[in-house]
């Protein structure tokens, strides 16, 4: 039987005026981008399109959509503290048209059923693409292999234990070559447990003035030298999460200078911020990896100039208030970052110099992508119509209470901030736009 | 909705030495001081802070100091009450930030806290409007034990400007420790952190000025004025660090020892002692030994400091 579907009117959009920076064929001038029924339908100079919705982004920058290769949505299992659609929205507002998100919830995303209930509830309640990260091993128990091969067919665009990393390295190297097979790499949140344990800030000056238990650099380098190590024998790709210490950094440089397949990301606190910045045994300041030292935060700086650091990614990570209410040690790990991601590496890393806006845009779109090569971040006619506006001269102060996420958990509250998201566009629609600033 | 946070100006309360100034110290000392018991005289009862009441709060075990914060605050005047971690809601799974407010909404004047976790009174008293005294928290500060350590010192020396005062054992996670450090440092004396490397972060240098680190305890007591021993605090490694039946042959301190340090050297611990563990009996039973001058201080030391978070003075 053939379905004949009601005739719809074509969708489009005309975003007009604004100043494209498209990394992937070299655009970084005032274009017009026309979307039709969800894909681009042309890119020129002055687009004329009289039934089109119009989006004016005159001052603003238009780029591929950005991509979070690094999310915690929590659902299913945790809802309290976010849901694939509050985690969507957040993301949204943060200028993210798609992001991935890691298998550490209730249950794990150990099987093509979880990953096939991750898949259904984003098409219907999400306002951003979500695609899911499966886990390595079953339960991230970090034992035996997940379903991997049949994830994949369900959806999923890499693996990773995050935050349960697999410490058995003869596993670690079977789920290399297993995945390669598949297309898939491997995402691992590098940490030997037996050198972190117990710890709760980066261990150093601070670790000892205030107290606390310190999670050494070593517990993240001596996994670092294994996965690279383990992914020249296997040929498989490893991706280094969350990068934060200057001897990581530098071995995965060292890495690919020999055509080692190992990428990188970094977040915007661990550019951001250092273990100084910990005050007042405030739980928002505590995640994994900690904040680092100063060196490590230069080496950071400097593996984002030059390209040891593909992508940047939030590590979003949503508690609920009362779990970070507590003593320092009693609180989980993790803070909130989709909202203040773009605006955090426009401060840290354009403003000052350090990169260039197109270079921003690239760690934001082709840079992830090309680390889990998944075809996004770019524009180009026929291709997905996300697109992100952003602004750099926007000023506007982060209140965490008034954030799109469930959860308030973040170290950047009341911070003052010049540029950000300006809007965000999946698929020709406009999911989110920056509040207009109300004269006072 | 997270509570906004008290600005740190409106706080009182003493959370630490760290943040003090000298001068603060001294009105302390000072005053302290004047509430020791002079020879021959039976301890005096005054009525300076009648009708304030004082909670203690100890979520982790104490006897010296949860007994020496209660006497201090009844010599005194106060009306008093102490709660101890095991009897009290914690137990039942409310959160710390609950249960003080809850003490807190029955206005007390003063809640003098104990806990296992490093930097819990300072975390509340980013909420909590009610002054808080720091009777220990986990391996960060113990202010009042460092205060009464200095007016110990000075029972025997004239200043700490200049004294060699050597603290052994477990200093990675001792409070004592480091509430020490801060009080000799900022008073200028030069201080010698001695113990097993594992026990002795090398960042410990960077607390103050005036630190040298050693692991050899000889070093470590050679010219010193005075001797700190520090107990292992077992219960806060979470494996052992250390080969414990070898500790009393290279950390503990022995009679032998005493040739190195000055002629009139004292030699102070915080208690609890362990006997044969990191001090044997004839040190800790010898004249040098002013272990019980510390836990008389330890009254006239909270009874300055009570009265200055919650007196007129």
């Amino acid at each position: 039987m053939e379905i004949v579907e009601a005739e719809q009117e074509m969708s489009r959009l005309l975003i007009k005026d604004g100043h494209l920076i498209e990394p992937s064929s070299g655009i970084d001038e005032r274009r017009d981008v026309l979307i039709e029924d969800g894909r681009v339908a042309a890119i020129e100079p002055r687009i004329e399109a009289v039934d089109a919705e119009v989006v004016d982004a005159g001052g603003c920058f238009v780029a591929p959509g950005f991509l979070d290769i690094h999310v915690h949505l929590r659902e299913p299992g945790i809802e309290h503290a976010e849901t694939i659609e509050t985690g969507a929205k957040a993301a949204a507002a943060g200028g993210f048209t798609s992001v991935c998100c890691m298998p550490n919830t209730i249950p794990v995303n150990d099987s093509p059923t979880v990953t096939s209930f991750i898949v259904e509830r984003a098409r219907h309640s999400a306002i951003v693409n979500v695609f899911p990260i499966g886990a390595i091993t079953k339960g991230s128990k970090g034992e035996q292999l997940a379903e991997i091969g049949a994830m994949k067919k369900a959806g999923i665009v890499a693996i990773s234990d995050d935050g349960r990393p697999v410490m058995n390295s003869r596993v670690m190297r079977r789920a290399m070559e297993y995945a390669a097979s598949f297309g898939l790499t491997v995402i691992d949140h590098c940490e030997d447990l037996n050198l972190s344990m117990g710890g709760d800030i980066h261990e150093g000056a601070q670790s000892v003035r205030l107290g606390l238990r310190g999670i050494p650099g070593c517990s993240e380098d001596v996994m670092v030298a294994r996965d690279i190590i383990l992914s020249e024998v296997t040929g498989g790709a490893v991706h280094i999460a969350h990068i934060s210490t200057r001897n990581a950094i530098e071995m995965v440089r060292h890495a690919r200078r020999l055509g080692i397949r190992v990428t990188s990301e970094v977040t915007p606190h661990h550019f951001a911020l250092t273990d100084s910045d910990i005050a007042g045994y405030d739980g928002n300041y505590k995640m994994k990896p900690p904040l680092r030292g100063h060196i490590d935060k230069q080496a950071a700086l400097e593996g984002i100039i030059d390209g040891v650091i593909d992508a940047i990614a939030t590590d979003h990570a949503p508690h609920t208030g009362n779990m970070k209410m507590q003593e320092l040690e009693r609180c989980p790990f993790g803070v909130t970052g989709l909202e203040t991601a773009i605006a955090l590496t426009l401060e840290e890393l354009v403003y000052p110099g350090k990169i260039s806006l197109k270079h921003m845009v690239e760690l934001f779109t082709t840079g992830p992508a090309r680390v889990i090569g998944l075809e996004r971040g770019r524009l180009f006619v026929g291709g997905p119509g996300d697109v992100t506006l952003f602004s750099t001269s926007r000023e506007w102060v982060f209140d965490v209470n008034e954030s799109q996420s469930k959860s308030k958990n973040s170290p950047f509250h009341g911070r003052r901030f010049r540029g950000g998201p300006a809007a965000t566009i999946v698929a020709g629609k406009t999911v989110w736009q920056a509040p207009v600033a109300v004269a006072a | 909705m997270p509570p906004e946070p008290i600005p740190s100006t409106a706080r009182r309360g003493l959370l630490g030495i760290e943040t003090l100034e000298r001068d603060e110290i001294q009105w302390l000392l000072d005053r302290g001081h004047y509430h020791k018991r002079k020879p021959g005289e039976s301890a005096k009862k005054l009525d300076t802070l009648r009708g304030k009441s004082i909670v203690n709060l100890f979520f982790e075990p104490s006897t010296r100091t949860r007994a020496s914060f209660e006497i201090a605050a009844k010599r005194l005047g106060a009306d008093t009450i102490s709660i101890s971690g095991e009897g009290s809601s914690l137990s039942k799974g409310e959160s710390l930030v609950d249960t003080l407010n809850t003490l807190a909404a029955m206005l007390p004047d003063t809640i003098v806290m104990r806990h296992s976790a490093s930097g819990a009174p300072q975390f509340l008293s980013r909420f909590l409007s009610t002054p808080i005294i720091n009777a220990g928290d986990g391996q960060h500060e113990h202010p009042t034990q460092a205060l009464l350590d200095a007016l110990t010192i000075l029972d025997y020396r004239p200043t700490l400007e200049g004294l060699r005062v050597s603290i052994i054992g477990d200093i990675g996670h001792s409070r004592v420790a480091r509430s020490n450090v801060y009080l000799l440092s900022k008073f200028g004396a030069d201080i010698v952190l001695c113990g097993p490397a594992t026990m002795l972060p090398r960042p410990l240098a960077e607390l103050a000025p005036g630190i040298l680190l050693t692991n050899d305890i000889v070093e470590a007591i050679t010219d010193a004025d005075v001797i700190m021993m520090l107990r292992v605090q077992l219960e806060r490694q979470n494996v052992l660090n250390f080969p414990k039946n070898e500790y009393f042959q290279f950390y503990g301190l022995q009679w032998e020892h005493f040739q190195r340090a000055k002629p009139d050297a004292i030699v102070m611990h915080p208690g609890p002692i362990n006997r044969g563990r990191e001090i044997s009996s004839e040190v800790a039973d010898s004249p040098r030994s002013v272990i019980l001058n510390q836990v008389e201080n330890g009254v006239a030391i909270r009874m300055a400091v009570l009265e200055k978070v919650c007196g007129d003075c």
